[in-house]
């Protein structure tokens, strides 16, 4: 943890004595610097169209009958390495999981910081605005979002802005979480002494706010952050297996499971199991350790 | 002599060798270690000392109501004679009761009193329910509530602070119990109400016979109503004896202290006479800092002019329209340069507002408030305000809340020297922190490591390092221990004395205001009733509040000369 967030010391020592943070937060990191490294340690390139041939397609894992050592997890119905698919699937899902948090957690602390500090219209506006949004199931935002952009887009340009779109769809969904949350804590703080004393120090409201107030509301916007990348990477799943997510060019997790799911009646059953199997994974193991975290740096559960 | 089995002929409550202890077996802390307490039928002991001295784990204790992993032991609890078996569930309520601090949280305020009083006559003393009505009525009369057979079916809220505090103590008495144990049963209250409250205990000990703990940290109540006083330190009895003679002529040096730091309210005293844990310490550099403030205009550090602020209540959705409280009701007054003015007045008399506004923090209705020659109203633009707020500062009630738990002391303190290099502000911190009474080295730790006390100090610290000409004092000492308020108190005295700071010290303490105030100002809903030299608005009073305040004042015995 940063100085900033300062996080009590005592948050080390609860993270050595706890075994589920320390294997969920191992198996997360795990995860994540695999699809980082994908580049380097995939053993073949899945976007690289004449590396691969038909002859090798819908072999099975290398432990069953008629596997290849050269693919550990088997291929697909046109020969792609499967394991391979899976390390860069995963780079796509977590690029857009954490550029979600990362807009939605930016965007709702600011706008929960100015409506608890502000009051008046101005957290009128955004709080109801909020609520619009949590008056809508999360998918049907998301599938109005990317629907938007797909009329809004050329044809040629929508594969290109398929990230984007993603990242959009879900953060619009996620920022009120934040907001809420830091609206609420904002309340409480600002109406500490403390902050009066920085007013009687001779500060203005935007160093007020900056200086004094956001260290003392993040430590839940770091737990919702946590949990929601994991809410983040299964939204794109979701997308991406309905179709309205990364295309087949530029395949996520959730853009390898559908397509496996076409051929799963045809007995080619590791192209969706191992896909699905490491998005449980990497869910359960950041859902664990955002868990673990939120009880951690509750003060009242001292 | 000393029995060890509980069969003697002793009444009333005996406790030998209570032990509380908490934590888990193994590194268990104990809070309270070997004390004897005995209580006579109708005797009121009693239990003195500053927090952390183990004062509520005995009454705890005694309620078998220690927290596991805590636990406690004895070598005796009886109670006329019996040892105490908590076992059953009937003992604790029926033989041993308790009244609580807070009677806004004692009392469910999902049932009506009557089903409470009921719930407990009927389960402890199988009465129908015929009978157990006729009782709770009888205990509310008993208590002093006014037409109690209409009161006893009203919900906890209608009832108002001090009239909650008697159907608590209703619902304690209401079995008969042998043992009172009566936890800060006043620290709630208002001055006013403290004081019938305090009676009231007196009164229902004696003509029931019961014997009663008084677990309290304000000598006023102890001087008021007990009989005995046991002095608790660090977990021990330091001192046991009938209370009239430890107020005049307590034995142990700690005890002495304890009451040397009580402010009488009957006489002024030039200092406490507590030792001051480190002695402020002067640096040059430092004391020509603080000297070199920015001079403004006028000479009237603060002054209020029919000063007014309205809180508009919601009004109901289907009635009448919103209602309008006066919190502040055209105030006036104005600080001499280097006095000390007090503001006093019970909770919700518009003390705190007014302070608010003074400081700038908030806008008044009508009137406006003046700093050293700076004006601010109603239309006074925001942008105005941190002009205003130059050469002024204010030291709050709550040490824990009013300094940011996520910055060192050192940023804390830098934050108003905004107008000081940097590199100045460095050197002078450490001189700063030991100008209050603190080690100069602390600077890079944060606010939890220290005490309440320690944490005025900071914070008081860091109001110098603004460089004020005015000091607002929100009830600065009212969440500290007795001998660390007498420290804060002399330490804001010889602030004054040297740096000649003019300070308006709001309060609901009266004590406090007749050793620290050179003029007095008593408020009563919003209105300022009465005015003038401290002396002579205590000797006398005009105004039949300021009378009737002064009369719930406790008076403790005159110290003798130590022998």
């Amino acid at each position: 943890m940063s100085a900033v967030l300062s996080a009590p010391p005592r948050v080390g020592a609860l993270f050595l004595a706890s075994p589920k943070a320390m294997i969920s937060s191992a198996v997360a990191l795990i995860l994540i610097l695999s699809a980082l490294c994908a580049p380097w340690i995939a053993p073949h390139d899945p976007f690289a169209l004449g590396s691969f041939s038909l002859m090798d397609s819908e072999l099975p894992p290398v432990w069953s009958e008629g596997g290849d050592p050269r693919f550990l997890l088997g291929t697909d119905t046109q020969g792609r390495d499967v394991l391979s698919a899976i390390l860069y699937g995963m780079r796509v899902s977590l690029l857009v999981g954490f550029a979600a948090v990362a807009i939605s957690a930016a965007v709702g602390t600011l706008f929960g910081l100015v409506a608890g500090f502000r009051g008046g219209w101005l957290d009128a506006v955004l709080m109801r605005l909020a609520d619009v949004i949590l008056s809508f199931p999360t998918i049907l935002i998301a599938l109005l979002v990317s629907g938007i952009a797909r009329g809004l887009l050329p044809d040629t340009r929508q594969e290109d802005y398929a990230v984007l779109v993603l990242i959009l769809a879900i953060a619009i969904n996620e920022w009120t979480q934040y907001a809420r949350t830091v609206r609420g804590q904002t309340l409480v703080e600002a109406s500490l002494d403390y902050v009066k004393a920085a007013r009687l120090s001779g500060l203005g409201d935007g160093r007020i706010l900056a200086r004094h107030i956001l260290p003392n509301v993040l430590s839940p916007v770091i737990v919702i952050a946590t949990i929601n990348l994991a809410l983040a990477v299964l939204a794109e799943a979701t997308l991406s297996f309905l179709g309205v997510g990364m295309p087949a060019t530029q395949p996520s997790l959730g853009t390898l499971i559908r397509i496996g799911n076409e051929n799963l009646f045809s007995g080619v059953w590791w192209v969706v199991v191992f896909p699905a199997l490491t998005l449980v994974l990497l869910v359960l193991s950041v859902n664990l350790f955002g868990d673990w975290l939120r009880d951690a740096l509750n003060p009242r559960s001292e | 002599m000393r029995s060890i089995h509980g069969a003697s002929e002793t009444s009333g409550l005996r406790v030998r060798g209570l032990t509380v202890s908490y934590g888990r077996r193994g590194h268990a802390v104990p809070a309270v270690e070997a004390v004897d307490v005995d209580a006579a039928p109708g005797e009121i002991v009693a239990i003195v000392g500053e927090s952390g001295a183990g004062k509520t784990s005995i009454g705890t204790a005694l309620l078998d109501l220690v927290d596991p992993p805590g636990h406690w032991t004895a070598r005796e609890v009886t109670l006329d004679g019996e040892t105490i078996d908590y076992r059953t569930t009937h003992t604790r309520g029926r033989d041993v009761s308790v009244i609580f601090q807070d009677p806004q949280t004692a009392l469910n305020p999902l049932f009506t009193v009557e089903s409470q009083l009921v719930h407990m006559v009927r389960h402890h003393l199988g009465l129908d329910r015929g009978a157990a009505k006729r009782r709770a009525i009888e205990m509310l009369e008993e208590v002093g509530i006014p037409d109690a057979v209409a009161r006893v079916g009203q919900y906890p809220h209608q009832f108002s602070g001090g009239m909650r505090q008697r159907v608590v103590i209703a619902l304690a008495l209401a079995c008969r119990p042998r043992l009172v144990i009566a936890d800060e049963p006043t620290s709630a209250l208002d001055v006013s109400i403290r004081a019938q409250i305090l009676a009231l205990i007196r009164r229902l000990c004696r003509e029931k016979g019961m014997a009663c703990l008084l677990i309290t940290h304000d000598m006023g109540a102890v001087a008021q109503i007990s009989d005995r006083a046991v002095v608790m330190r660090d977990g021990r009895a330091v001192e046991t004896g009938p209370t009239t003679r430890l107020l005049s002529g307590a034995q142990h040096p700690y005890s002495r202290a304890l009451i040397a730091a009580v402010p009488p309210a009957h006489r002024r005293l030039p200092r406490f006479a507590v030792p001051d844990t480190g002695a402020a310490v002067t640096d040059a550099e430092l004391e020509r800092w603080l000297r070199d403030r920015p001079t403004a205009g006028g000479d009237t550090p603060l002054a209020v002019d029919e000063l007014t602020k309205v809180f508009r209540l919601p009004g109901r959705l289907f009635g009448r329209g919103a209602r309008a409280v006066r919190a502040v009701d055209a105030v006036s007054f104005a600080l001499a340069p280097g006095e000390i003015f007090g503001l006093v007045g019970e909770s919700g008399s518009g003390k705190s507002t007014l302070a608010q506004i003074a400081a700038g923090l908030r806008w008044p209705d009508a009137g406006e408030a003046r700093v050293l020659g700076r004006r601010f109203g109603p239309t006074t633009p925001k942008a105005a305000l941190r002009g205003y707020r130059q050469g002024l500062q204010m030291v709050f009630q709550d040490p824990y809340s009013s300094l940011n738990r996520r910055m060192t002391v050192l940023e804390t303190i830098l934050e108003p020297m905004a107008d000081t290099p940097r590199a100045v502000g460095l050197r002078l911190v450490p001189a700063l922190l030991e100008r209050v009474g603190l080690p100069r080295d602390v600077a890079r730790r944060h606010p939890h490591a220290f005490s309440g006390g320690q944490r005025q100090r900071i914070a008081i610290a860091r109001a110098l390092a603004g460089r004020p000409r005015v000091l607002i004092c929100d009830e600065p000492t009212s969440a500290l221990d007795v001998s660390i308020q007498a420290q804060i108190l002399n330490l804001l005295k010889d602030l004054r004395d040297e740096l000649g700071l003019s300070m308006l010290l709001i309060t609901h303490d009266l004590p406090v205001v007749r050793q620290m105030c050179d003029r007095v100002g008593v408020m009563q809903s919003g209105r300022l009733v009465e005015m003038g030299p401290t002396e002579r608005v205590f000797d006398a009073p005009e105004a039949s509040y300021t009378q009737m305040l002064l009369t719930h004042l406790p008076r403790l015995p005159e110290r003798q000369p130590a022998s």
